[in-house]
């Protein structure tokens, strides 16, 4: 037996190997010497060093290998000899005489190499005898390498089509015949190994056995290579003939790796048109089997099979081979009970893959694989196997890379069920996946319908799906996350109005169950698409007689005002100041009044009540100036409401200088230029006026706290919208009032008390070059600048 | 020869998915010095990406970015010119051109960019050059009907500046140009 101990095996090794080279030594001088007798009798006594039982495969390969070299000089020895007129068929009878089995059996596999060339017997005779001559060698690792190495030198010998050694009682049946048997013989022995030995040795049998796995498989490669074989040969012959051993062998090792070889070496064609024999064999294979791999694999290679070329798609489908395979996963999966569901998931993902290669169009097949797949799932809940749960979302993602086009994925009735059962984490992920594929194929959704379906989809994104768990999510991955589905928002347009409003009404449903941390990412684009449609209908004609279903900017409107009014549970004041204002000046081009004078209302209220941050009013307020100055829908009480207020809110503003700029924007509430009824000249200069005032009690401020004056800023800014009314040409404001103001600034900046201000000199310098620059104009306008003096 | 690249009120992801592929292709890293914001992006994903084609930018608050840093309104040196930048929803009536001058000259700026409107807009005045470099995205506007997505790179060249006008209009770019010419400045002592 082996001993244990490396040190041990690398000494008998080196032993051998001594032996070896001694006795080729030897063998080497008869051959010089032409002595027959000797160089038999050194290269039988070479051989036996194969005798051992003392090395391990891997170790015996060592020895078999320098065995090998020495053969050929034998054998090419023997063919000089056969040449010189020596009889091949005595020569066949002499080495017979070897002492031990072993090396007679080598030296007889040597002789036959020579005899077949020679041609004096049939080649198939030669082949038969050796082949039957080697089950004298019963101990497994020595009869693979004796068998491996008659299938070494008859590789080139065999009477295949086309070859020399073919003849009329020599075909490539006996060929096959031949390999075949090597094959079984070998795989017998093999399989032997398993059950020699003590069982605790049981892990280091299987590592050995592996070791050798290869010289067994090589009888199929050869069996591949063999050009007779056709596929009619491989279907009545080669297969079933192969696979009765692979099944009848009942060792797990070995049909594992010879259903794996098979797959490999043979073509795919011929395994398309085998495909019912190849899977009826899965069945009785030992249960121990990871059949799901080798079912995996081949479904692999056909699919790859299937991409490599358009001509070949006919073929999978006059062989029926998705039925076929999809039948024989299910039955594995029944038969094994015990299977992981990351097995049988990938099962699913192979058989998926595969038939998006092959029958892309068939979107009932992706569907039943995808309700197979929901079938195994079921009981299950949401899984916390991470194996299990990538499966599921390669399994998810692949229908969505192929379409390219998420209305395909939408008519898969089974996809939203498989997602249910992913752990809320990666139901996030597999809606980021959804969302970003629709993203990249830039093609719109178009019905309120596929909407609905695609947010029940990604509703992991829409919403929280366990109310009593709260992500521990990162601030940025959520911003990321909601941002996304604002981008999705982007992507749902259809040209009819109709239809347009219904998805704007679905996609308000869902994202109105979102929760006020998500509202404020996901209602403003579905108020600007709102928005959008509500332009679209302006340009249409208003037709009186339109149904109650038609959508109209009134009705859009209420939709909107309430839908901002979600953004109170947040709060997100700005915000929906914001989005009030956007939706007033859109009242305002439809010429909705009332409407407009209700979102004005409703910003108002925020700006009084909810709006205290300073820079936030300073902000807010320039808003509201600004979409109020560009209102022309407005009668006169409502509009002198609203100004007062804006008006009122500026005066109240905290810090002076916001004060005064505020109030000295509030001017232009007075004075519209393309609208004549809005061109009130005294308010304007009221309103300059007031901002002077307030510029002058900062300046006092100033005095007051520091001790110095402080920037005449904001009078030079007072001084500029004075120009700018004058040359609109409001009558209040003239040429006296223009030239004070001139007068005041440049005393207050000659004074000692000021603090300098570059930028305030700066811009003094610029608006005296202005004021001279228009003077120079000439015409109207150089006559109206004329009398200010700089 | 600098390149400046002025864009903005790209409103992402509130009112537009994202740049135009057509220009996204245009922009490419390396080939500009500096990128003049005037605001409203809105998130910062787009302020890594303006930053991944050029390190040298300068962005304005708009009234939508979520980003409350960044000032009211900028100025800065680019060879012979003087440049301001602001968002422009301050400066009431919107668009008007009369109002945004008197900000230029606030601003002791040879060129001002400004946007809010949504509309490409280059004005020369005897202060200088107002440039509105519209909407990146074409993005949706109250003031603005059919916004065409555009945006500005200015070519300053010594006392010169060539402003191009990149146009999506029916998915062509069209580009137009327009040349400044300042007179060389009188020293002024200021400082920044």
């Amino acid at each position: 037996m082996i001993p244990d101990g490396v040190e041990d095996e690398e000494k008998w090794l080196a032993a051998g190997i001594t032996g070896l080279q001694q006795n080729a030594f030897y063998m080497h001088r008869a051959l010089d010497s032409n002595n027959v007798k000797d160089a038999l009798k050194y290269s039988a006594q070479m051989l036996s060093e194969l005798r051992t039982s003392r090395l391990s495969p891997h170790k015996y390969y060592e020895l078999y290998m320098r065995a090998f070299d020495e053969l050929r000089k034998l054998e090419m020895f023997f063919e000089e000899e056969t040449r010189r007129g020596c009889s091949i068929i005595d020569l066949y009878e002499l080495v017979q005489h070897a002492g031990n089995i072993l090396p007679r059996l080598y030296l007889l596999c040597t002789v036959g190499s020579v005899y077949i060339k020679s041609k004096e017997a049939p080649a198939k005779d030669v082949l038969k005898d050796l082949v039957e001559m080697c089950r004298g060698i019963q101990n497994p690792v020595r009869g693979l390498f004796l068998r491996s190495y008659l299938s070494q030198i008859s590789r080139d010998k065999l009477p295949d089509i086309g070859s020399e050694y073919e003849g009329d009682a020599d075909t490539v049946v006996d060929a096959v015949e031949f390999v075949l048997q090597n094959f079984t013989e070998m795989n017998k022995l093999w399989v032997r190994m398993q059950h020699q030995g003590p069982a605790r040795e049981k892990e280091r049998r299987e590592k050995e056995r592996s070791e050798l796995r290869d010289l067994v498989g090589k009888n199929l490669h050869v069996l591949s290579q063999i050009e007779g074989v056709d596929l009619d040969m491989y279907r009545d012959t080669v297969l079933p003939r192969v696979l009765e051993q692979v099944v009848n062998c009942k060792d797990e090792l070995a049909q594992y790796y010879l259903m794996d070889c098979i797959i490999q070496v043979f073509p795919d064609e011929y395994h398309l048109q085998t495909l019912e024999i190849l899977l009826g064999a899965c069945p009785q294979l030992q249960p121990s089997v990871d059949i799901k791999t080798v079912l995996s694999r081949l479904m692999e290679r056909l699919s790859n099979y299937a991409a490599s070329s358009v001509e070949v798609l006919p073929e999978f489908l006059q062989v029926e081979a998705f039925a076929k395979l999809n039948s024989a996963i299910g039955k594995v999966i029944e038969a094994q009970v015990d299977m992981p569901i990351a097995g049988a998931v990938t099962l699913y993902s192979s058989l998926l893959t595969f038939t998006l290669h092959v029958h892309p169009d068939r979107l009932d097949y992706v569907d039943q694989i995808l309700g197979a797949c929901v079938k195994k799932l079921s009981g299950k809940g949401k899984l916390d196997d991470s194996k299990a749960t990538k499966q599921i979302v390669a399994l998810l993602s692949a229908p969505l890379e192929k379409y390219n086009d998420i209305e395909t994925a939408l008519k898969l009735t089974n996809y939203p069920h498989v997602m249910e059962h992913l752990d809320n984490g990666t139901n996030k992920v597999m809606a980021g996946v959804i969302i970003q594929s629709i993203i990249k194929s830039r093609i719109c959704i178009s019905t309120a319908e596929k909407v609905g379906a695609l947010f029940e989809l990604v509703k992991g994104l829409i919403k929280d799906l366990d109310e009593n768990l709260h992500d521990e999510l990162d601030e940025e991955d959520f911003n990321e996350e909601q941002n996304s589905v604002a981008r999705l928002i982007q992507m749902l347009y259809n040209d009819d109005p109709e239809e347009m409003l219904k998805i704007i009404c679905t996609v308000r449903k869902h994202i109105l169950t979102g929760g006020p941390k998500r509202l404020p990412f996901t209602i403003p684009p579905l108020v600007f698409n709102s928005l959008k449609l509500v332009r679209r209908l302006q340009g249409q004609q208003e037709n009186a007689a339109a149904e109650e279903v038609a959508p109209t900017p009134k009705k859009i409107f209420q939709l909107l005002n309430q839908t901002i009014e979600a953004l109170s549970t947040v709060p997100v004041p700005e915000l929906a100041l914001r989005l009030y204002l956007q939706c007033a000046e859109a009242a305002n081009d439809c010429d909705l009044e009332p409407v407009a004078y209700e979102f004005f209302t409703q910003a108002y209220i925020l700006y009084e009540e909810e709006i205290s941050d300073s820079r936030a009013q300073v902000t807010a307020i320039h808003l509201i100036i600004g979409t109020l100055q560009r209102m022309h829908v407005f009668g006169v009480e409502n509009r002198d409401t609203l100004t007062h207020k804006a008006t009122g809110y500026s005066a109240k503003l905290l810090k002076k200088p916001d004060q005064c700029r505020a109030v000295y924007a509030c001017s232009h509430l007075f004075w519209i230029d393309d609208n004549d009824s809005v061109k009130d000249g005294e308010r304007v200069l009221l309103c300059l006026k007031r901002a002077l005032r307030i510029a002058n009690a900062a300046q006092q401020m100033a005095n007051a706290t520091r001790g110095s004056s402080g920037s005449v800023m904001l009078f030079i800014e007072i001084l500029n919208k004075y120009l700018y009314f004058f040359e609109k040409g409001n009558p209040e404001i003239n040429v006296s009032a223009i030239q004070g103001l001139i007068e005041l600034i440049t005393t207050e900046m000659q004074s000692d008390s000021i603090t300098p201000d570059p930028a305030a000199d700066a811009f003094f310098a610029s608006t005296l070059r202005y004021i001279q620059f228009q003077k120079q104009k000439g015409g109207a306008m150089g006559e109206k600048y004329e009398p200010i003096k700089v | 020869m600098v390149l400046v690249l002025a864009i903005g009120d790209l409103h992402i992801p509130h009112r537009a998915l994202d740049l135009p592929p057509k220009f996204k292709s245009m922009l490419v890293p390396g080939k500009i010095q500096h990128i003049i914001c005037t605001g409203n992006l809105c998130i910062k994903e787009v302020h890594d990406y303006l930053k991944s084609l050029c390190p040298s930018l300068h962005i304005t608050q708009g009234e939508y970015d979520e980003d409350a840093r960044y000032p009211e309104t900028k100025t800065l040196v680019i060879g012979q010119f003087k440049l301001g930048l602001c968002h422009g929803h301050q400066i009431v009536p919107w668009g008007d051109l009369d109002s945004l001058a008197m900000l230029q000259r606030q601003l002791d700026v040879d060129i001002l960019v400004s946007g809010h409107t949504h509309q490409f807009k280059a004005y020369k005045h005897e202060g200088g050059v107002v440039i509105n470099p519209g909407s990146a995205t074409g993005a949706y506007s109250s003031i603005t009907y059919d916004v065409n997505p555009s945006f500005v790179l200015m070519d300053i060249d010594g006392l010169r500046v060539v402003v191009y006008v990149y146009e999506l209009i029916d998915g062509e770019v069209k580009v137009d140009k327009i040349d400044f010419k300042k007179t060389a400045t009188v020293a002024t002592p200021s400082t920044h």
